[in-house]
């Protein structure tokens, strides 16, 4: 099966500085949202006690309200999972450092009016442990910026680095837009996800720069631009195809996958998609932009004179 | 086109069979098993096939199959309910010393687990049960250390004839004033003697002394007190009954709890709460322990206690020498001999109490009770828990008064392994520094369940898609291509398996993820494969271009994915590093099966046909 008969000839190039105006307008929005609408933090971050609990029939959201009322929790977030017979209870952190016993007196109120009351899962997490998983996630994302920046410099050329990692960046802040726009909940492993999605986006990158380095070794005579434009053609059913395999077993994970990879999952497919337009106009324009030549990646022409 | 070289072909046979042998256990299910262990961790006895065999059969019970199996002793049976039975019944035919637990075997066979192959284990997420982090509360256990030394530094320069004008606490600090410098000096000279774990300063300009803990002592309480923690939550887990529990320290201050298959948390937090402490007594040689024992007449002034190995009856005194919170230190050590011993400890109010009844005592023996405070939730008839406390008191060392000693004394005439459980028994009764729960994660068995299901069902429906994509677009490469995604799948499975790293729900995620990024380095091959061809190459000479030119590309795309996989791993907690090491183990090994794997069926196929005008690729 073939989408296109040859080499499709499109001229990304010539909209590389609308792409570059689209993008920091985009990123400025995302960052705005992030800022001001804030991001649905689960009680990985916040703190706090979730308690998910299974009916044997359906059950009305006032009568478990009424219930935990009874145990004097006043204002917990109640809300069903998934079905009417699968609920979820929150609370805040408190300042008690007996917090942990809130998870067992919740139980207990609950079995009070339904016995049958099956118990799904407790999570309690006190706010210092949220507070390090904030840091640790940070810095895990970070240290991932360093490390990828600093093997792009060494197996291409700083300008690249600057591109790839920028491009980084601006899907990572593409997705976090999008979490705070949609108010999915954001967890311990929606940060794998954005985890997984730079690297993931990186690999996009990466394959149109080995195009580029390949394609200004064997087209010496042609324009930079014309290089780039050539291998972003080259590789791009490439990119096609490799996105939707992704987006396929990304799909089956959302779907079939249950509640708990929600996140990862949704916050992936966005930054798959984001992923297929930032590593042409934001990694690539970037490094055209910033001037790249030839010579910052064909260093062969100095070791054919150095044998002479 | 070339010929593929032989080594590879050899390489790719011998990897798919390694991989095939040892993903090979998680085909095999699991058996409702009892596991036994004896809570002194001593070896189980030579005949103790018999031992658990006359347990079960006084019970009418049958089992599938009874073996030692790595450190503990397994009984298999083939429904839940007569392992529920059997495990009642070994309860009450093995007595106290052994540890029964419910668990699960696997049913793998010999030969497998004879070359090391054992299934993957699943994390907590997938198999339900209670994961705790517990913060040991240092910051309390230093002050208290520090605040000792207010007490203990003047009544020692009393003792030695050194005085002083003032004492004071400040903060973690303890500042003595003198009349003169000359005092102050001989002051600090005899305290460095006398306690080497303090940090002397002499304030300038006045004659005060400030006297801190140095950072090695500091570092020793805080390992102290996580120690002690460490200890006594061990000891009480093995009471649970839990097969596998971990315990386990992270970092300088928190501990690990994760119990598989335990719902109850009600019951697993009350065990934390539990208290110990221990007393230093005299045992009492005019009454006879047995009759005693016997008559329940017990001698006036005494107590009847029995001893923690052969329940041996003993009567103690009842005045208390030194009581836990007395204990400073207690560590496993060598004597000057060479023989093991345990060292400990006393803070001064213990020190001068034991030097007072030592003085008396040479030759007579003392004994170190252990009382614990045990508490446990019932539920009554109507189902309303109830919280009852029981006191466990049991007699953990007798040992004769060789001479007269206060602070310092040491404990000798035991084995190695004696020494080492008494030193941590002390420990565990000295005044525990309080543990708070700081994390809580409890997945029910319906939620482990649904989780490896729906985990089961992702993976299987995107390898489908993923297959049907690259069939309908490739051809025949395509089918490569899926044969290298399914090698690689059971290489991920056959690497997990051996690393024993736990299964979890992000770390399904991850394998599901990493399909979608594995057939990439295909994509790649394929796509530069009808490059080469569009171009005029022959179909053989493209194959190979395909392969070669496409290989640092797919590499350097690795080392990227693999930069933020370690940093995950690095800095992730709990089942977030699950979703790492399956990403990353698949990205290493995908590396391999998409280049050789593919590359070897390739040429397996078209290698030989010579005069090929196309691939069925397109």
């Amino acid at each position: 099966m073939k989408i296109f008969s040859g080499v499709p000839n499109i001229n990304f190039m010539a909209q590389r500085k609308t792409g570059l105006w689209v993008s920091s307008f985009v990123t400025v929005v995302s960052i705005l949202l992030v800022v001001f609408r804030g991001l649905n933090f689960g009680i990985d971050f916040t703190g706090g006690v979730l308690v998910e609990v299974h009916y044997p029939q359906a059950v009305q959201l006032d009568a478990v309200r009424a219930d935990l009322a009874r145990a004097q929790y006043e204002n917990p977030v109640v809300q069903f999972f998934g079905t009417s017979s699968d609920v979820l209870i929150r609370l805040p952190p408190t300042e008690e450092t007996s917090s942990a016993k809130v998870s067992t007196t919740i139980l207990d109120a609950l079995h009070a009016s339904e016995p049958n009351v099956e118990l799904r899962r407790i999570e309690f997490v006190g706010p210092q442990v949220g507070e390090e998983l904030t840091q640790d996630g940070s810095l895990a994302l970070l240290l991932a910026f360093i490390g990828i920046a600093i093997y792009i410099m060494f197996r291409f050329e700083w300008k690249f680095a600057v591109g790839a990692v920028a491009a980084l960046i601006h899907d990572a802040i593409m997705v976090l837009g999008f979490l705070s726009l949609t108010w999915i909940e954001f967890d311990l492993t929606t940060v794998a996800a954005i985890l997984a999605l730079i690297g993931y986006s990186n690999n996009e990158t990466i394959v149109i720069f080995d195009r580029v380095r390949e394609n200004l070794l064997s087209q010496r005579r042609m324009e930079i631009l014309d290089v780039v434009n050539l291998s972003v053609n080259q590789t791009l059913l490439r990119s096609v195809i490799t996105h939707l395999t992704t987006l396929l077993v990304l799909t089956a994970l959302l779907v079939m996958g249950g509640k708990s990879v929600h996140s990862f999952s949704s916050a992936l497919m966005v930054g798959v998609i984001v992923a297929t337009y930032s590593s042409i106009y934001v990694s690539t324009g970037l490094a055209v932009v910033l001037n790249v030549s030839r010579e910052d990646l064909v260093p062969a022409e100095q070791t054919d004179s150095d044998v002479t | 086109m070339q010929p593929y070289p032989l080594w590879k072909t050899i390489t790719l046979v011998i990897v798919t069979l390694l991989g095939a042998l040892y993903a090979l256990p998680n085909l095999y299910g699991e058996d409702p098993a009892v596991q036994i262990n004896t809570i002194s961790g001593d070896p189980l006895p030579a005949d103790f096939a018999e031992t658990v065999q006359a347990a079960l059969a006084a019970d009418g019970l049958q089992a599938q199959g009874s073996r030692a199996d790595g450190g503990h002793w397994v009984v298999r049976f083939q429904q839940s309910e007569q392992q529920l039975k059997a495990a009642d019944a070994l309860k009450k035919g093995l007595g106290k010393g052994y540890i029964v637990a419910l668990g699960l075997a696997s049913k793998t066979p010999d030969w497998l687990t004879a070359v090391g192959a054992k299934p993957m284990s699943l994390g907590l997420d997938l198999r339900g049960g209670v994961h705790f982090l517990l913060e040991v509360d240092v910051e309390d256990a230093r002050k208290a250390a520090a605040q000792r030394y207010v007490t203990d530094l003047p009544a020692y320069l009393r003792k030695q004839d050194i005085r002083y004008t003032g004492r004071r606490q400040d903060g973690e600090r303890t500042v003595l004033d003198f009349a003169d410098g000359v005092a102050r000096d001989a002051a600090r000279k005899a305290i460095a003697k006398e306690y080497p774990e303090l940090q002397l300063e002499a304030a300038e300009g006045s004659s005060a002394l400030t006297a801190t803990l140095t950072d090695a002592e500091v570092k020793r309480i805080v390992d102290f007190a996580v120690q002690q923690n460490l200890t006594t939550l061990r000891n009480r887990v093995n009471q649970l009954g839990v097969a596998e529990p971990l315990v386990q320290r992270q970092g300088s201050n928190r501990i690990v709890v994760q119990l598989p298959s335990v719902q109850d948390t009600t019951r697993v937090k009350d065990l934390l709460g539990a208290t110990a402490t221990l007393e230093y007594r005299a045992v009492d040689e005019t009454g006879s322990a047995d009759s005693a024992a016997a008559s329940g007449i017990i001698p006036p002034g005494t107590e009847l206690f029995y001893t923690r190995e052969g329940r041996r009856p003993v009567l103690l005194k009842r005045e208390v020498i030194a009581a836990g919170l007395n204990l400073v230190d207690a560590a496993a050590t060598v004597d000057e001999n060479g023989t093991p011993a345990v060292s400990v400890t006393l803070d001064s109010q213990g020190a001068k109490r034991m030097y007072d009844f030592t003085e008396k005592s040479v030759g007579k023996p003392m004994a170190v009770l252990f009382r614990e405070t045990v508490y446990e939730t019932n539920y009554n008839a109507e189902g309303v828990p109830l919280r009852e406390s029981r006191e466990v008191e049991e007699i953990i060392s007798i040992a004769s008064i060789r001479g007269v000693f206060g602070k310092r004394f040491q404990t000798t005439g035991l084995t190695s392994k004696e020494a080492h459980s008494l030193a941590l028994l002390l420990k565990a009764g000295a005044l525990a520094a309080p543990v708070e729960i700081v994390e809580e994660r409890t997945v029910g068995p319906s939620l482990g369940a649904d989780n490896i299901r729906k985990g089961f069902m992702a993976a299987l429906v995107g390898l489908g898609l993923v297959s049907l994509f690259m069939v309908v677009y490739y051809k025949v490469f395509g089918v490569f291509a899926i044969a290298a995604l399914s090698l690689n799948l059971v290489l991920v499975v056959a690497v997990l398996s051996i690393l024993g790293a736990a299964l979890t729900v992000p770390g399904i995620a991850g394998i599901v993820l990493h399909m979608g990024i594995a057939v990439d380095a295909n994509v790649l091959i394929y796509e530069r494969i009808r490059e080469e061809m569009r171009n005029g190459i022959k179909p053989g000479e493209a194959i190979q271009h395909g392969y070669d030119r496409a290989f640092l590309t797919i590499a350097d795309a690795n080392v990227t994915v693999l930069i933020g996989t370690v940093m995950l791993f690095a800095l992730g907690a709990g089942p977030v590093k699950g979703f790492a090491i399956t990403l990353a183990i698949g990205i290493l090994t995908s590396q391999f099966t998409a280049i050789v794997g593919s590359r070897a069926l390739a040429q397996l196929v078209f290698g030989r046909r010579q005069r090929m005008t196309d691939l069925p690729i397109w």
